[in-house]
């Protein structure tokens, strides 16, 4: 037996949980550079802590998360002007308190990563990038702001992320803070007092699918294991447990929300990725808006695809689609069981003549032609509590 | 959990028994909890002819595909079929309802190599040091 999920060591990043992590006993992974939980076995490992985000409550350390700060210079006005540049949604539309999801793009309409975008005041805005891509992600809009009057830090290092999330995450949190929970959207956030530490940011946000939150919180090694401490003796009476890299994975699967390096890298683009929802073509000029505009008239050659799986087999991540007769039409770019639908499914791309919902295709698996279909996306959704929890 | 003393060990953590010229193998309670939870198994069907250090099938969780290795060269006689609807049952009892294939195998003296009970014990115990080090 050889496990695909071997640990490595040599000159990893390191959380300020990450002795925590060990201490609980964690599996520990390379993700992107990182030293991260995968898994915990006193969870109950990756199908459990899965189930709990979807039933109760589970709570995720995601201080890899890189966070960029974007300010006005001297004049007001400055960081909205390059944000609205070097991002695709219309930022211009964001209140202070609240975020949208949006991406970077390359000239091409390509992705330099996504992000959600928070306004956190005026001429302040925050954005939260991936792991994998920080230092690329810094350099990057530090090159393409240099024309604006704006102030541009990398703010990585400052925070601890904790993403806690599930229908009972809002209750856990509610115990630890006097902030107004209730009265925050879906992808607003406000700031307030938890565990003690004031004006903390807390947003509605999370790559879940679920209702949850995100807060960020200094990075001490002290401070972040207290407040992680607090969080989990809060949510005790919800059955809170730590969660894992490997149950955030089926998670944003089954949600559909993509993940840089799979649904979205810098060789596909925007609508290709079927992310148009969040492409404001109409707000003004943006990095990657010319091509977007030329891709949209020559017309998509391959597009995302949700897929279930009808034959015993698991689709895997860059597994080859093909057709009846075994020509390859297009790749898997995630696929997992899903532990909410008991099901084998797969994000893929495939010619759009082979996309409509039903469309029998077939994923080669260890040599073996194995039959699926087109299933709606996302997979999950979850149920909707309120009209205010609606995604802006 | 323990690792019986009559069994063989490989270094890729699979487990071969051997009893009345039958082998029974299967893979070991480290490697079911590296793995984590066990969605998926696919084994050889009875009559096929499996050759030592050759995958003969995988085991899968949520997170990885696992090849099989095959101790030794021999013939599939019975392949565990409960596994088909309980694969997670390799996570509860490895070393014992969830064995994967019988084996009639071509030269038992193939196993001379394989480790003991103590000499897999302190094989996993240092690759466990080397992983939190």
């Amino acid at each position: 037996m050889e496990s695909a999920a071997t640990p490595h060591k040599s000159e990893l990043r390191k959380t300020p949980l990450n002795a925590l992590h060990r201490r609980l006993g964690a599996k520990m992974v390379n993700f992107g550079g990182w030293d991260m939980p995968v898994e915990y076995p006193s969870s109950g490992g990756l199908i459990a802590e899965h189930k709990a985000v979807r039933g109760s409550v589970g709570v995720f350390d995601v201080s890899h998360m890189g966070d960029i700060r974007i300010r006005s210079g001297a004049k007001p006005g400055g960081a909205l002007a390059a944000v609205q540049h070097i991002s695709m949604n219309d930022a211009s539309k964001l209140a202070i308190g609240q975020a949208q999801y949006s991406a970077m793009l390359y000239p091409e309409g390509t992705f330099v990563d996504d992000v959600i975008v928070h306004r956190l005041g005026e001429d302040d805005y925050l954005l939260v990038i991936n792991a994998g891509t920080r230092e690329k992600d810094f350099h990057w809009v530090r090159e393409n702001t240099k024309g604006f009057d704006c102030v541009v830090e990398d703010l990585s290092d400052a925070y601890t992320q904790l993403a806690i999330q599930g229908p009972r995450a809002i209750d856990v949190l509610k115990k630890l803070t006097d902030a107004n929970l209730d009265g925050v959207k879906n992808y607003w956030f406000t700031h307030g007092t938890i565990c003690g530490l004031k004006n903390t940011l807390m947003a509605r946000t999370g790559y879940t699918g679920e209702d949850g939150f995100e807060i960020y919180i200094p990075s001490n090694v002290a401070t972040s294991e207290k407040v992680w401490n607090q969080v989990m003796e809060a949510g005790r009476e919800f059955g809170i447990i730590p969660c894992g890299l490997g149950c955030r994975n089926t998670l944003r699967l089954e949600a559909k929300m993509a993940l840089y390096e799979h649904e979205i890298s810098d060789k596909i683009n925007v609508w290709e990725a079927g992310l148009d929802r969040y492409c404001k073509m109409e707000k003004g000029d943006f990095v990657g808006r010319a091509a977007l505009e030329k891709e949209r008239t020559a017309g998509l050659k391959r597009t995302l695809v949700g897929i279930e799986m009808i034959d015993r087999g698991i689709a895997r991540d860059e597994y080859c689609c093909c057709n009846e007769k075994g020509e390859a039409i297009g790749v898997v770019t995630s696929g997992s069981p899903s532990p909410t639908l008991g099901k084998n499914i797969a994000l893929a791309y495939v010619p759009p003549a082979h996309s409509a919902v039903g469309t029998i295709v077939y994923v080669e698996i260890r040599g073996q032609k194995c039959k699926a279909h087109v299933v709606p996306t996302p997979f999950y959704k979850r149920p909707k509590k309120t009209a205010a929890q609606q995604v802006s | 959990m323990a690792y019986p003393k009559n069994y063989r060990y490989t270094k890729e953590h699979e487990w071969v028994n051997v009893e009345n010229g039958l082998a029974t193998i299967g893979i070991t309670d480290y490697a079911q909890h590296e793995l984590g939870d066990v969605v998926f198994v696919e084994l050889p069907k009875p009559g096929t002819k499996i050759e030592a250090g050759k995958s003969f099938g995988t085991v899968e969780s949520v997170k990885a595909v696992s090849e099989i290795y095959a101790p030794a060269a021999g013939e599939v006689i019975e392949a565990n079929g409960e596994l088909h609807n309980t694969p997670e049952k390799i996570n509860t009892d490895p070393h014992g309802a969830a064995w994967l294939i019988k084996v009639r195998l071509t030269n038992a003296s193939e196993l001379s190599g394989l480790m003991d009970a103590p000499a897999y014990e302190a094989y996993i115990a240092a690759k466990s040091t080397e992983a939190s080090a």
